[in-house]
């Protein structure tokens, strides 16, 4: 049902130390008034699911598809750590270990990481946050998801058919993935996979440009939008560079491996290192198609959490365009041993990539600096990414280096980098925006305790897992091995890298006894039980259909903070009032 | 609209400039057209938007005084529930496994996604459920 929706009523704030101006429901309208007017019709149960154009259904959809595939991805993880805890270990046989290692990859990268930030909390967070209603296209926004779980169905199921499923990494190199090297049906499923999550994603990135800058609410100018909603018009911008040069590539190697094409074969007069210029031209900036949205959470989270404004909103915003920018410039820095690439062109740009992103860091840290701050779980993940985002992050600069890259390609110590950076990114800052919005999303409290041991487990699993990597590494390990010889020394930090594995997978039971506990035992969160910033905190948890009857004015970077707290409000347009807000109550769960 | 269009010619200039320094040193043809592609996408789109801000009163979102009133009346029309995104994405994927498994697959997919195109403009020109 298509149904014409009006702009909200402004609200304007109590007077300054009004009796309501604290405290999580304390912003007028309560939750009845928001979803006045607006209610929702339609089908229900399995129905609505299959029909909802509702940014926020689609957005759940997203988010519960893609943990699924990340717990069936960790699963892979464990098997593959338990085959290297010893030498010559038989738990898998080779082939079976090169379909797990490429499948754990593919499945974390294309449809765990991406989709669960510009697909998940993106679409669900992004419009509320911008004061739109929906996003901008919300049936192209349906069949994005439609595409990304048939495409997800379909690579996970590749296990199924006869060959099994791809073998060749998540990069599928060529000339290993053409069809003499790697017949089978599981390698076309692959490809396949990847063209329709690929479009999926380019329906997405156009849906969140679209909606961040035409449907933002009055007022809302775009250096008052809130920074993870930046970062997704970022990545969104990003993934409408890479994303069509990834699906480029793949229909490419499909006609090699089936039309009788060359373009990747010497025999014929291809060129196999043209796959990887593509194939890196899409991967490096999907790389930042991943930080990016996590990048935003943090910053979202960390002034909450510190009860300070954001230090130095510009710079973050110019810092997340300058990594984007120079993230589309350093693609062949993956291909520095194929001795066919400039190295000082991509290690200078590499390099400066270094300069932003510790400018984030400053900025991270400067907001903390003599805030508030109060470590409940999103904060805990969010300081967790700091110290895991860090060493992913310097190994990264060292990796620039071609002297270094021509030591450690294919080693271990790219294994540890680079888990480093992503896990730092997709899980702890994921998390953390996981257990920021819950509340949001579904009107109850996720568990503090359960969170913290959920966070301690995972935090220390992690560095458990991936520091002896970089040693066995720097040891010579090389990657993608399914055994190796008990001469060779590697045993002992290969063992505990697996007992490193299994405290994460630990971690996780937490977080699903979590998950667990709060559906039975909801405890409810109220509108804005963490005393937040953005607009998102001014509707009810979970927010009605089409998210606002009303809006406060919008006159800085964290409307909802100024209408809750006129005493501190920085309005400016009649010049920077800003305080420091320490002397706040805490404020909690409203339950 | 402005800071959209200022936004997305930056960018198309910025990779413009990195693509003519990569062609010029590494003489390689395949970075180079990728970039120069990546600089269209950000200068077509981004001249369009200019080209229409300066022409068009600011959207309320631009302006840093607007309240809510100044954007008062309807947004737009919004679909609260559509079953062909799913019959089009179903569609799709039968689509792709029809390059896979073999053509007979092809009139499922086809079925689909005739039905759902012609489903979905049917729906917007009527502007309800179908």
């Amino acid at each position: 049902m298509t149904t014409t929706v009006e702009s909200p009523e402004l609200i304007e704030p109590e007077e300054p130390g009004g009796p309501d101006a604290h405290g999580p429901d304390a912003h007028g309208p309560d939750s009845h008034e928001h979803g006045g007017g607006h209610a929702e019709h339609g089908p229900t149960g399995l129905l609505k699911w299959l029909t909802s154009t509702d940014h926020k259904v689609i957005g759940k959809s997203y988010m519960i598809t893609s943990l699924v595939t990340f717990f069936i991805s960790g699963c892979m993880a464990i098997v593959i750590r338990l085959q290297l805890a010893n030498p010559t270990s038989s738990l898998v046989n080779f082939q079976t270990y090169n379909e797990l290692f490429t499948m754990h990859g593919s499945l974390m990268l294309y449809l765990f990481a991406g989709p669960f930030a510009f697909g998940g909390l993106a679409n669900y967070i992004v419009p509320l946050q911008v004061g739109a209603p929906d996003m901008a296209f919300p049936r192209l926004n349906a069949l994005s998801y439609w595409l990304y779980l048939g495409g997800a169905s379909m690579m996970t199921l590749s296990f199924l058919v006869a060959g099994g499923a791809a073998s060749f990494g998540w990069v599928a190199y060529a000339p290993l993935s053409n069809s003499i090297n790697s017949p089978g049906t599981g390698t076309d499923m692959w490809l396949m996979s990847l063209a329709l999550t690929g479009f999926s994603a380019i329906f997405t990135g156009v849906n969140l440009v679209a909606t961040i800058f035409y449907l933002r609410a009055p007022g809302m100018t775009m250096f008052r939008v809130p920074i993870f909603s930046w970062n997704m018009l970022v990545t969104g911008i990003l993934i409408l560079i890479a994303f069509p040069v990834l699906f480029g590539a793949v229909v490419l190697l499909f006609c090699d491996r089936h039309f009788g094409t060359h373009i990747f074969s010497v025999q014929g007069g291809g060129v196999p290192v043209l796959w990887q210029h593509l194939f890196w031209f899409f991967g490096h900036p999907e790389v930042y198609i991943l930080a990016l949205p996590y990048f935003g959470i943090v910053t979202d989270v960390i002034p909450v959490f510190s009860r300070k404004p954001l230090f130095g909103y510009r710079g973050m915003v110019f810092a997340t365009l300058s990594i984007a920018a120079l993230s589309t410039g350093v693609w062949a820095h993956h291909m520095f041993t194929t001795g066919v690439v400039l190295l000082p062109f991509f290690s200078l740009l590499s390099y400066l990539i270094a300069i932003p992103t510790g400018i984030k860091f400053f900025n991270w840290i400067g907001t903390m600096w003599g805030g508030q701050i109060s470590f409940q779980t999103p904060m805990l993940f969010s300081v967790g990414f700091l110290f895991a985002f860090l060493m992913g992050g310097v190994t990264g600069v060292l990796l620039a280096s071609p002297p270094v890259d021509f030591m450690t390609h294919d080693t271990y110590f790219v294994v540890a980098h680079f888990h480093q950076v992503l896990i730092g990114t997709t899980v702890f800052a994921g998390f953390a925006g996981f257990y920021f919005w819950y509340p949001k999303m579904f009107g109850r409290m996720l568990n503090e305790t359960l969170g913290k041991l959920h966070f301690w487990l995972l935090f220390i699993g992690f560095w458990v897992t991936f520091i002896p990597q970089y040693i066995v590494g720097l040891k010579g390990m090389p990657r993608r091995v399914a055994d190796y010889l008990s001469g060779n020394g590697w045993t002992g930090l290969n063992q505990l890298s697996t007992v490193g594995a299994i405290i994460i997978f630990t971690s996780f039971l937490f977080f699903l006894v979590n998950l667990v506990h709060s559906w039975r035992k909801p405890v409810p969160a109220g509108d804005n039980p963490w005393d937040g910033h953005a607009l998102e905190w001014f509707t009810s948890s979970p927010p009605p259909h089409h998210n606002f009857t009303h809006l406060p004015p919008i006159r800085s970077e964290r409307p909802v903070w100024d209408y809750n707290h006129p005493e501190h409000r920085k309005d400016e347009s009649h010049g920077d009032k800003r305080h420091r807000e320490h002397d706040e109550e805490p404020v909690g769960a409203s339950a | 609209m402005r800071v959209s269009g200022t936004f997305l010619l930056t960018i198309g200039i910025f990779f413009g400039i990195i693509g003519l320094f990569y062609w010029f040193t590494a003489y390689e043809d395949a970075g180079f057209v990728m970039l120069i592609g990546s600089a269209l996408l950000g200068i077509l789109p981004g001249g369009y938007y200019l080209w229409w801000s300066l022409r068009m009163r600011p959207l309320e979102g631009d302006d840093a005084d607007a309240d809510m009133s100044d954007g008062a009346g309807v947004i737009d029309a919004f679909p609260g529930s559509s079953i062909w995104p799913f019959l089009l994405g179903m569609g799709a994927l039968f689509a792709t496994m029809t390059f896979i498994f073999g053509l007979w697959l092809a009139p499922i997919a086809a079925a689909l996604g005739l039905s759902a195109v012609i489903g979905g403009v049917v729906e917007s020109r009527r502007g309800g459920t179908v």
